[in-house]
């Protein structure tokens, strides 16, 4: 075996977080701390799954369901009432509704992002926060969906917008992007639900195999499938997991460019950019790693897995964040650019009207969430601190949600011809509805965090030292340029190294 | 369930009249503590020939695919025809119902429309491309993971390893050799003492 530096003393920070998040070129940080073995990952994880849960989950669950609350009696009096009881006029008919879709199908983003584009980069930090990150998007997407359903206006026609055969031999227009959209985001439902699931295969075995509780160990029973941990099922497994990670790739990016073309193939100054596709994207994933930030940080605080969700997942996600926000600023500064360098009286007018017009608040406060914000996160003192961390993660969630704001309603509000220039102002039912949305999020990831396995335990497991065989004179083995994760001496028995 | 049941017949003749039939040996089972230990035992199984036997892990182990010799799979050229599919489905399906007016054979009233948007061609390839993608990857998704369903013959509720309670340590964080008793190479007291020479943590009979 090749020279392998021992792991540098590691302090402790905040109390009890072990800060693994030096940088020594010649040596892997590990990525689970506080000596941790196979058993105590299964322990500590599927603990959360089949214990009672803490007081405060009840208190979450208490008010995340009465904004669900809230948010199926809007829903409700809307379709009773119609879509006049929100503030959309002429020429605002996007307005909070398509906002509220797009801010959630974005933060849907980074989920796969996570679980694919990083699988695929064998960025093994990856596994420590992949299926929240999971789960988080798919209930983004929910929200998200419900969005346009109910913007149709007759919701029990939305139907339609699938190509259902029909007596009326009536077909959807398949060259509107609108209609894209149907499809990509379908497709991006069922592909992250798929991958979630598949992922989570293995861990309800574990939650199966660990229950003591006859209904628990039916029900974990009847989804884990009869899994058994073959490695010959293992071998296409993994097989299928690839595949999955490289279809969801490409459809990662097209999701929210799909989204983006709802804007960029129409007339309207400020919409019309060709810039969108990849803004839209950057932007997506810069809100997506803010929401997983939001929600990791507190999860492994109340379950004590600071040790599997380290100071250094907290730190890489923040580095993501920083360069998908500058990516994202580079795109606001491209857009102002843009308008000045065409000459197009229109275009021009459209973002001076951002900036100085009909409502510069959103303008400023996603200037100032997105772009201002996110820079302190070059320090890294400030990567390494929860509450800083915290701070910035919800600035950009708001950041993320007024930049759908600006983007939507403000080129909305003052077109070319100013006899047909309009305000918006949002009634209780817009208000209501987003508050509610956050209660359909919550809700479901509550019950998510409670009684699914909130950490891919397998995935953990096969990233530790312990779990690469070592050779010892074996051909097969004995390759001395591979050594994933390799920290410190042998690891016999299961046992990682000493705690640090 | 580490019973020393002595032999006995492992056909299904074997049916006394009072106490129904008598268990079966299924498999025997072989615990290990660590990925070195089953690798190793992986090889020897491998290496004498046996071809109905698994490794039993906690998460997929690197390189144990060599030593237990397991193929490739064959599942990534389904997921191309899924995908192939696919494209054509969503080919189809935009042209059929935009661009066509063909009627279906068996079915009334049933036939494409021809849109005229902004008096643009009812055909062109690029605005269908993005719903085609759709299509492509939603059909190669579903084929990986029902097919790798299909193919690990998965959901399986029934199987004689759950009713070892020492078994429900796989999905924790112990490591099994299973020798299937339809081997053709079984024989019960061969395959014992080659897994004892294994140093295991415990051996065990598995009962149908």
């Amino acid at each position: 075996m090749a020279t392998i530096t021992t792991i540098p003393h590691m302090p402790v920070r905040n109390g009890d977080d072990i800060d693994n998040t030096f940088d020594d070129a010649r040596i892997r940080a590990p990525l689970i701390v506080g000596g941790k073995g196979f058993a105590d990952v299964t322990r500590v994880v599927t603990r959360i799954a089949l214990e009672e849960p803490p007081g405060w989950w009840y208190l979450a669950f208490a008010g995340a369901l009465g904004l669900l609350s809230l948010m199926g009696i809007t829903i409700g009096y809307l379709m009773l009432a119609g879509v006049g009881v929100w503030g959309n006029n002429q020429p605002v008919a996007w307005a909070f509704d398509i906002v509220n879709f797009v801010f959630w199908v974005g933060i849907g983003h980074a989920g796969t992002l996570i679980s694919a584009i990083l699988f695929l980069f064998r960025q093994n930090w990856r596994t420590s926060i992949n299926r929240f990150a999971e789960a988080m998007t798919i209930f983004a997407v929910i929200c998200a969906a419900t969005f346009p359903g109910i913007h149709v206006g007759r919701p029990w026609l939305a139907y339609w917008l699938f190509p259902i055969p029909n007596q009326m031999a009536m077909w959807p227009q398949f060259r509107s992007p609108l209609l894209w959209d149907v499809f990509a985001v379908g497709t991006y439902f069922t592909v992250s639900l798929l991958f979630w699931y598949v992922g989570m295969i293995p861990d309800l075995a574990t939650l199966r195999d660990k229950s003591k509780n006859r209904i628990q160990q039916i029900l974990y029973g009847i989804f884990s499938l009869g899994w058994t941990g073959s490695c010959r099922a293992w071998h296409r497994y993994e097989r299928a997991y690839l595949l999955l990670a490289a279809l969801s790739t490409p459809l990662v990016l097209s999701v929210h460019s799909v989204v983006s073309f709802d804007f960029a193939t129409s007339q309207l100054p400020g919409w019309h950019t060709t810039i969108f596709p990849p803004y839209f994207v950057a932007g997506a994933v810069f809100g997506g790693f803010a929401m997983v930030l939001t929600l990791a940080i507190p999860c492994r605080a109340l379950f004590g897995l600071k040790d599997i969700i380290t100071l250094r997942h907290i730190d890489n996600m923040n580095k993501v964040m920083l360069a998908t926000g500058l990516i994202v600023a580079y795109a606001y500064s491209v857009e102002f650019f843009t308008a000045w360098y065409s000459q197009h009286y229109y275009e021009q007018f459209a973002f001076q009207n951002r900036v100085f017009g009909a409502a510069p608040w959103a303008f400023w406060c996603m200037f100032i969430c997105n772009v201002f914000a996110p820079q302190i996160l070059w320090f890294k003192w400030a990567r390494n601190s929860l509450v800083i961390t915290f701070i910035v993660a919800n600035f950009v969630n708001a950041g993320m949600w007024f930049e759908r704001y600006v983007i939507i309603v403000t080129s909305l509000q003052r077109d070319f011809l100013s006899s047909s220039w309009g305000m918006f102002k949002p009634s209780w039912v817009d208000l209501a509805l987003l508050a509610g949305s956050f209660g359909l999020f919550f809700t479901l990831f509550l019950l998510f965090i409670k009684f699914l396995p909130i950490i891919a335990m397998a995935e953990v497991k096969s990233i530790m030292p312990q779990a690469h065989a070592h050779g010892h004179g074996d051909p097969d083995l004995d390759r001395t340029d591979y050594r994933p994760d390799e920290t410190a001496h042998d690891h016999p028995g299961g046992k990682a190294h000493p705690a640090v | 369930m580490s019973t020393a049941i002595a032999e006995h017949p492992t056909s299904h003749a074997s049916v006394t009249e009072d106490a129904g039939p008598l268990p079966q040996v299924a498999a025997v089972m072989a615990e290990f503590e660590n990925v070195d230990d089953v690798m190793h035992a992986a090889r020897t199984v491998r290496d004498a020939g046996f071809t109905r036997w698994d490794v039993h892990s906690p998460f997929p182990i690197h390189g144990i695919d060599g030593a237990m010799g397991i193929k490739m799979t064959v599942l990534p050229w389904l997921v191309l025809c899924g995908g192939l599919t696919g494209l054509l489905g969503g080919l189809a399906l935009t042209w059929w119902t935009n661009a066509s007016k063909i009627p279906t054979p068996f079915m009334a009233n049933l036939q494409g429309y021809q849109f005229l948007i902004s008096g643009k061609p009812v055909w062109s390839l690029a605005a269908n491309i993005p719903v085609m993608f759709e299509t492509t990857v939603l059909l190669s998704a579903l084929t990986a993971v029902f097919g790798m369903l299909i193919l690990n013959r998965l959901p399986m509720h029934y199987n004689p390893l759950f009713k070892s309670e020492r078994f429900h340590r796989v999905t924790d964080d112990r490591f099994f050799v299973v020798i299937d008793s339809r081997d053709p190479k079984f024989n019960e007291s061969e395959v014992t003492s080659m897994l004892q020479k294994l140093n295991p943590l415990s051996l065990e009979k598995v009962e149908d």
